[in-house]
């Protein structure tokens, strides 16, 4: 603090201006772990990517030289490439109603303080702690219809979970919504109780009924949270690769290929070039880009008009 | 503020660290040296290779793990080089293989499916081994069919590592209870569903005909191509650029599944089978007959019966895959991994390890041994062998193994949709063979 009021003063300029360059480098030390971080974890792969979309590069025989732009027209050419991003798109929403409804109202559920309030946030807290890859292995089991424990359910029922393109698909859906409800709840659940109760206690003495409350108190004051909520959904949906790998692989009949799991797919099952699956990952960064930019401005729009 | 007590402390503590680092760089010397100074090339190892006491990384991936363990474990307790065994889950071999590949760390041996072996070699994994594959004097007497699939350009890359061929196994027990004879294996294709559907028949719980994987591109072209080759017609065209699958045969060896499928023969499961279950229905007993991968015969704890893939008329083939191994573009131990191989390819190897646990052997000079005249099932295996074949192209994964191949979609159109398309979907596949 003496530091800074000492600066204006004639006397102290040259001393403090050695100072200040010297707590500038001190800032970027401090910054520099974080900074090399980034640098080595993220922007330099992320350079590699954008070099790979434009070279030949199979996997195994590495970098053959710039061929721009012909990664792009045979990554758009892909006779998978709009059938994964219809249906991605497809899964993205159905996750993303689901997951974010679901958790609402499991949070609103558990928010109130009752008997049970403890044993439940636990139950739907508790699928969270297991890895996706993990959950999609336990379900892989439980949806056999060889080794399962449904599988004379579904033989009386001449019905497999996995063996159906809607089938799979809801299968899927329903493990994820098992998997990340909890995530959801508690999300949204700390948002609840960031809304401080003075504006519940005005509503109600002005006779707003519980429908009110939440509709024009509960909904606008949690905007914020579901923002987050909804841009982690959508992101996390819209990258959605273990449960479909392996879960259905992509099956039946190729209706549950991911985008993600295209870019695997061309990479390292089959085609094994690296440069088209880049350039396809690079065309699925941008979209999330703007996809993202989009969610987060017109959540930021809305408060302002009201 | 510095006493002299704290600054030789630091002294200390900088010469402990240089002298880790030096003893950690001595160490990375040694074990990438491998303690010797002598030529580790290829050219200048002798017949036999080189074996100084190296240690040797193989990698292999799972289907053939048992296999493996026993001839590392056999090779390591009788030479003084030591193979490092890592086994790695099917479906991520490629991946890590090809990322081994790019990082320039490949093991110093690595096994690779048989089908994937052109489109490696081609990428230049392995190490060129033409003059030392045909210094060996039993040149002719190797499985012709791996031999070939490793040829590029006339250079050799690789040498069987394990056999597996697909051969038709039937459970003699089921046979007798439906009224079969358990000696005789069915001739043609569609007496081999006239039994399936006979033992569907017997209506046991839990107990079906046959079962096949008809969500495993792998598994069916395994399976399903030794009827298509028994019947005199090819899969592809000599080169491997375009697909033969719609041929006459092909189209009635679909109709017979198609036909097996709706009476309710085939085990249930096998609609979504994509590979890692795919034989488990017949290991336990609950299938009367089916195509199963000959490897599997030593873990069969019941008696099966063992022939040939039978043709859509008559005849009998079968599918020579298993896994070729070559000297991967990184070893530094070049001879003394052909000490592996060349041991691999003796008597020791194929008939002290292999043919002892009821596997395949690689030598046909090697077919009839003490082991195979115990069991006259390995006697047919080895001689089927003769009569297989190994399909060779450059794209076959993405045409044929890949989860999104257009021969899987091939045949669920044609045995589970609604049977028609079949040239379209050939079609289809010669358009990724072509690439």
């Amino acid at each position: 603090m003496s530091v800074i009021a000492d600066a204006p003063t004639k006397r102290g300029s040259r001393f403090s201006t050695t100072r200040s360059r010297r707590s500038a480098l001190q800032g970027w030390a401090y910054a520099a772990p974080t900074a090399i971080f980034v640098l080595v974890l993220f922007v330099i792969p992320l350079l590699l990517v954008f070099q790979m979309s434009g070279s030949n590069w199979p996997l195994l025989s590495g970098n053959q030289g710039v061929n721009f732009p012909s990664n792009y027209q045979k990554a758009v050419t892909n006779r998978f490439f709009v059938d994964s991003i219809v249906f991605t798109l497809k899964y993205t929403v159905l996750a993303t109603v689901l997951l974010i409804g679901l958790g609402l109202g499991l949070a609103l559920l558990v928010q109130e303080s009752s008997r049970w309030k403890g044993f439940l946030r636990t139950a739907f807290l508790i699928p969270s702690a297991l890895g996706l890859a993990s959950a999609s292995l336990l379900f892989y089991v439980l949806y056999s219809p060889f080794a399962g424990p449904f599988a004379e359910l579904m033989k009386s029922w001449g019905f497999t979970f996995l063996g159906t393109p809607n089938g799979a698909l809801f299968s899927t859906v329903f493990l994820i919504v098992w998997r990340f409800a909890g995530f959801y709840m508690l999300l949204i659940l700390v948002g609840l109780q960031g809304i401080p109760d003075e504006v519940y206690e005005a509503a109600r003495i002005d006779g707003a009924s519980r429908r009110q409350t939440f509709t024009w108190v509960t909904l606008p004051l949690l905007k914020p949270t579901l923002a987050l909520a909804t841009v982690l959904c959508v992101t996390g949906s819209l990258l959605a690769f273990e449960q479909f790998y392996i879960l259905t692989k992509g099956g039946p009949d190729n209706s549950t290929i991911t985008v993600v799991q295209l870019i695997y797919n061309v990479a390292f099952q089959g085609q094994n070039d690296l440069g088209i699956a880049a350039a396809i990952s690079v065309i699925v960064l941008v979209a999330l880009v703007i996809i993202n930019i989009a969610q987060i401005r017109s959540f930021r729009r809305a408060p302002e008009e009201s | 503020m510095k006493s002299p007590h704290r600054i030789t402390r630091r002294v200390r503590k900088i010469t402990a660290f240089v002298a880790a680092g030096a003893l950690m760089i001595a160490m990375a010397a040694c074990s990438s040296g491998g303690g010797s100074t002598s030529d580790n090339s290829l050219a200048g190892a002798g017949k036999t290779g080189t074996d100084n006491g190296s240690t040797l990384t193989l990698w292999t991936r799972a289907p053939l793990e048992k296999q493996a363990k026993l001839l590392v474990a056999a090779y390591n307790s009788s030479h003084k080089n030591q193979v490092k065994l890592t086994v790695v889950p099917n479906d991520d071999y490629v991946a890590k293989v090809g990322a081994a590949a790019g990082s320039k760390s490949l093991p110093d041996l690595f096994a690779a499916d048989i089908v994937y072996v052109p489109n490696w070699s081609k990428a230049g994994l392995f190490q060129d081994l033409t003059s030392k594959i045909n210094a060996l004097p039993y040149k002719d007497a190797i499985n012709k069919g791996h031999l070939k699939a490793g040829t590029l350009d006339g250079k050799e890359h690789v040498l069987p590592f394990v056999l597996d061929l697909s051969m038709l196994f039937w459970n003699k027990e089921l046979f007798k209870k439906a009224g079969l004879d358990p000696d005789t294996a069915p001739a043609t294709l569609a007496e081999y569903a006239a039994d399936a559907k006979k033992i569907q028949a017997l209506n046991i719980p839990d107990t079906y005909g046959t079962a096949t994987g008809l969500n495993c591109g792998g598994c069916l072209v395994f399976t399903w191509f030794p009827t298509i080759w028994a019947s005199g017609d090819q899969v592809m065209n000599e080169a491997g650029t375009k697909a033969l699958l719609a041929s006459a045969n092909a189209k009635a060896e679909y109709a017979i599944w198609r036909d097996l499928w709706n009476s309710g023969a085939v085990l249930p499961s096998s609609k979504d089978e994509a590979g890692p279950t795919w034989t488990a229905g017949f290991t336990q007993g609950k299938v009367g007959l089916m195509f199963y991968p000959a490897t599997l015969l030593s873990s069969t704890t019941f008696d099966a019966g063992v022939a040939g893939i039978p043709g859509i008329k008559s005849g009998a083939s079968t599918f020579v895959g298993g896994d070729g191994i070559g000297i991967s573009k990184d070893s530094k131990h070049s001879a003394q991994a052909w000490n592996f191989m060349t041991w691999l390819m003796s008597k020791d190897a194929q008939v002290g390890v292999l043919a002892k646990d009821g596997d395949v052997v690689s030598r046909s000079d090697l077919a009839n041994n003490q082991y195979s005249e115990k069991d006259p099932r390995v006697v047919t295996i080895n001689k089927v062998a003769g009569e297989g074949e190994t399909p060779v192209a450059l794209n076959f994964q993405q045409a044929f193994n890949a989860s999104d191949s257009p021969w899987l979609s091939l045949v669920r159109n044609a045995v589970l949709g609604d049977g028609g398309g079949v040239a379209k979907d050939n079609d289809a596949v010669t358009a990724v063979l072509a690439q």
